[in-house]
């Protein structure tokens, strides 16, 4: 696939910004480069190319806010916790040509942010959401966050979570987004193309990414190595089309992969 | 035959915006500043701008600031609990300079409070809601005609500064209906562009580049350099930083405080108002001169940055000074700040408007 051939270079990483802040094993490396990707060469749904001059990025808090800021060469908005769907709102209504994408994390997006991520879902404004899920509060110290599994430890349940995690694709498509992805960084390349038509979707489009955190919840849940995470990804990971004829009870623990849902 | 429409202060408010170039609104509803995001509702679209009601007041203010970032010239209006829920967000527009214009029509508080009636409690939470070291400017206006004049002017000032201003009004002026005169131009300022410059640095106020022009602005709430870099631990950065956020406001406070005098030159007692109470002070001023007693009135028609020299040139020489308000003393105290000695507060915590007849009282106990 072309787009691997390509080193993600200077054009589109603001010079000075790297190295990259993540922690070593950490998935949201791979989601950088992901999306550096998907935007490299691409054109619009009319074959127009796009630069990165045609797009913001806007960020909320937490590792995922250091996804695409200070990294990505392009117009980018760094915002408070929890917000940036509210910011990018307001700057897609006051300039519809820009192409935007929001950036953040679960807890972000799905905890403190949720009401913006419902709403924007329901109004089908034209953004593209991307949410780096590593299950936990990274950035913070590894507290539990709304996607963390049941009995899972983190710092704030250190007895295993008591509480039912969310299923964000789920929510997201039930208030009305009809462009509704999951993947996991070890599906790179299905993920690029994912990407790109969720930039071209006329619309508000969500896409879920699956992202390994050996710092807190790997070392929290003895996982193992970063490797391990990513093998554990793996495991977990079924694709939508297989997981239409299982049951609830095989469902159970697995991170459902694929286009779960396109107009 | 008078050029001036029956109109209300919130409707005037919604009207001064868009002389100024206001083009984007979000909000959400709130009593008694609906009536304003109504009328943007309405008039924003047949001006080529948006609107939208957001899903709650953090929304909102940050649509408007995502708005102001796009190009937009920007406004949200709001009563305290909603600027309550805003406060984080507008220290993210300080912070990254994005110029805003927020309307506080001030109702009765703390918390739900008197929904419908008027109060001026929010004076603090305007200078002081969000965390940290920072300034802002905030705008009394005291009839219709100034909340369609100082909402022009708290666009300009935004502009000029990079910095949100508050139109801060009470529900008595937002829901007054009197004449207003909306002129066929207004002074219009827009934010200084020089593309390449550095948005956050090397001048007071630097430039400020919008979204989607080529310019790959680096923006963000955390400490940064000229160049929007995060050096969030870097001492100097920082305190560069936070002390250029205040002084390019009180550096210049003198063109931006405006304040009204009537009846001061001769006057040994001083009324200093705002506000619809400085409306009834006026009458006040007026019954006392009749019962032989010389009072003044300075009107603070800008509460932030404080009016400082202003209130100190006219508290010279005065016996008394009083200060009458819809709180317990938040501009009495800025007051004692000021001039060094006690004044006296006739404090209205009713949810109506302050009558001239205690400040007249006042004026006569304390003979």
């Amino acid at each position: 696939m072309a787009e691997f051939d390509v080193h993600i270079n200077t054009d589109l990483i603001r010079s000075g910004a790297m190295p990259s802040p993540f922690c070593a094993g950490c998935g949201h490396g791979i989601l950088m480069g992901t999306i550096l990707r998907a935007i490299n060469e691409m054109t619009d749904a009319n074959g127009k190319p796009l630069s990165m001059d045609d797009f913001l990025f806007v960020s909320g808090i937490g590792c995922a806010g250091w996804i695409v800021s200070p990294h990505f060469n392009a117009d980018t908005m760094h915002t408070t916790h929890g917000r940036p769907i509210a910011f990018a709102t307001g700057a897609k209504l006051a300039n519809p040509k820009l192409k935007v994408v929001v950036i953040s994390g679960d807890g972000d997006l799905s905890a403190i942010g949720g009401n913006h991520l419902i709403h924007a879902a329901r109004r089908n404004i034209d953004l593209t959401v991307i949410c780096a899920n590593n299950e936990i509060y990274g950035m913070t110290g590894g507290q539990v966050s709304p996607a963390t599994p049941e009995t899972k430890r983190t710092t704030t349940t250190p007895v295993g979570n008591p509480d039912r995690a969310f299923d964000i694709c789920k929510l997201v498509e039930a208030a009305g987004a009809d462009f509704v992805a999951r993947w996991s960084v070890h599906q790179a390349r299905p993920l690029v193309k994912s990407i790109r038509k969720a930039i071209n979707h006329n619309g508000f489009s969500f896409i879920e990414v699956m992202s390994p955190c050996p710092t807190h919840y790997g070392r929290l849940n003895a996982l193992g190595e970063p490797f391990d995470l990513i093998d554990d990804l793996k495991k977990r990971s079924v694709p939508v089309q297989k997981a239409e004829n299982m049951t609830a009870e095989e469902l159970d623990g697995r991170i459902v992969t694929g286009q779960i849902k396109e107009p | 035959m008078s050029d001036a429409r029956l109109m209300q202060g919130n409707e005037a408010a919604a009207e001064g915006a868009l002389a100024a170039g206001c083009r984007f609104y979000a909000g959400y509803p709130i009593t008694p500043s609906s009536e304003l995001m109504e009328h943007m509702a309405k008039r924003l679209p047949e001006l080529g701008g948006a609107f939208i009601q957001m899903e709650d007041e953090i929304g909102s203010i940050a649509a408007v600031i995502g708005a102001s970032w796009a190009g937009a010239k920007a406004m949200t209006a709001t009563s305290g609990p909603g600027l309550s829920l805003m406060q984080e967000n507008i220290g993210y527009a300080v912070m990254t300079e994005a110029p805003c214009v927020i309307v506080n029509v001030m109702r009765a508080g703390p918390c739900t409070g008197q929904a419908t009636k008027p109060a001026a409690g929010d004076v603090m939470q305007v200078r002081w809601g969000s965390h940290g070291d920072y300034q802002i400017i905030a705008l009394s206006p005291w009839s219709v005609q100034e909340m369609f004049d100082m909402s022009v002017r708290a666009f300009n000032l935004a502009e000029t500064y990079r910095v949100p201003v508050f139109l801060l009004a009470d529900e008595a002026v937002a829901h007054l209906r009197e004449g207003c005169v909306i002129p066929a131009s207004v002074p219009v300022v827009n934010r200084k562009k020089e593309p390449g410059k550095a948005p956050f640095g090397g001048e007071q106020v630097p430039p400020m580049p919008a979204f989607g022009e080529g310019e790959k602005v680096l923006v963000t709430g955390s400490t940064h350099d000229e160049w929007g870099y995060r050096k969030s631990a870097d001492p100097n950065i920082q305190e560069q930083l936070i002390r250029r956020l205040s002084e390019k406001i009180t550096a210049n406070a003198s063109a931006i405080v405006e304040t009204e005098s009537h009846w001061l030159d001769d006057a040994d007692v001083l009324i200093v108002a705002y506000g619809i109470v400085a409306r009834s002070s006026m009458k006040a001023v007026k019954v006392l001169r009749e019962q032989g007693v010389k009072a003044g009135l300075l009107r603070l028609k800008t509460l932030w940055p404080f009016p400082e020299d202003a209130v100190r040139l006219a508290a010279e020489g005065k016996r008394l000074i009083i200060v009458p308000e819809m709180n317990l003393g938040q501009v009495a105290l800025e007051v004692e700040r000021v001039v060094r000695h006690d004044v006296v507060c006739v404090a209205g915590v009713r949810g109506e408007v302050l009558r001239p007849e205690p400040i007249i009282e006042a004026v006569n106990n304390n003979g």
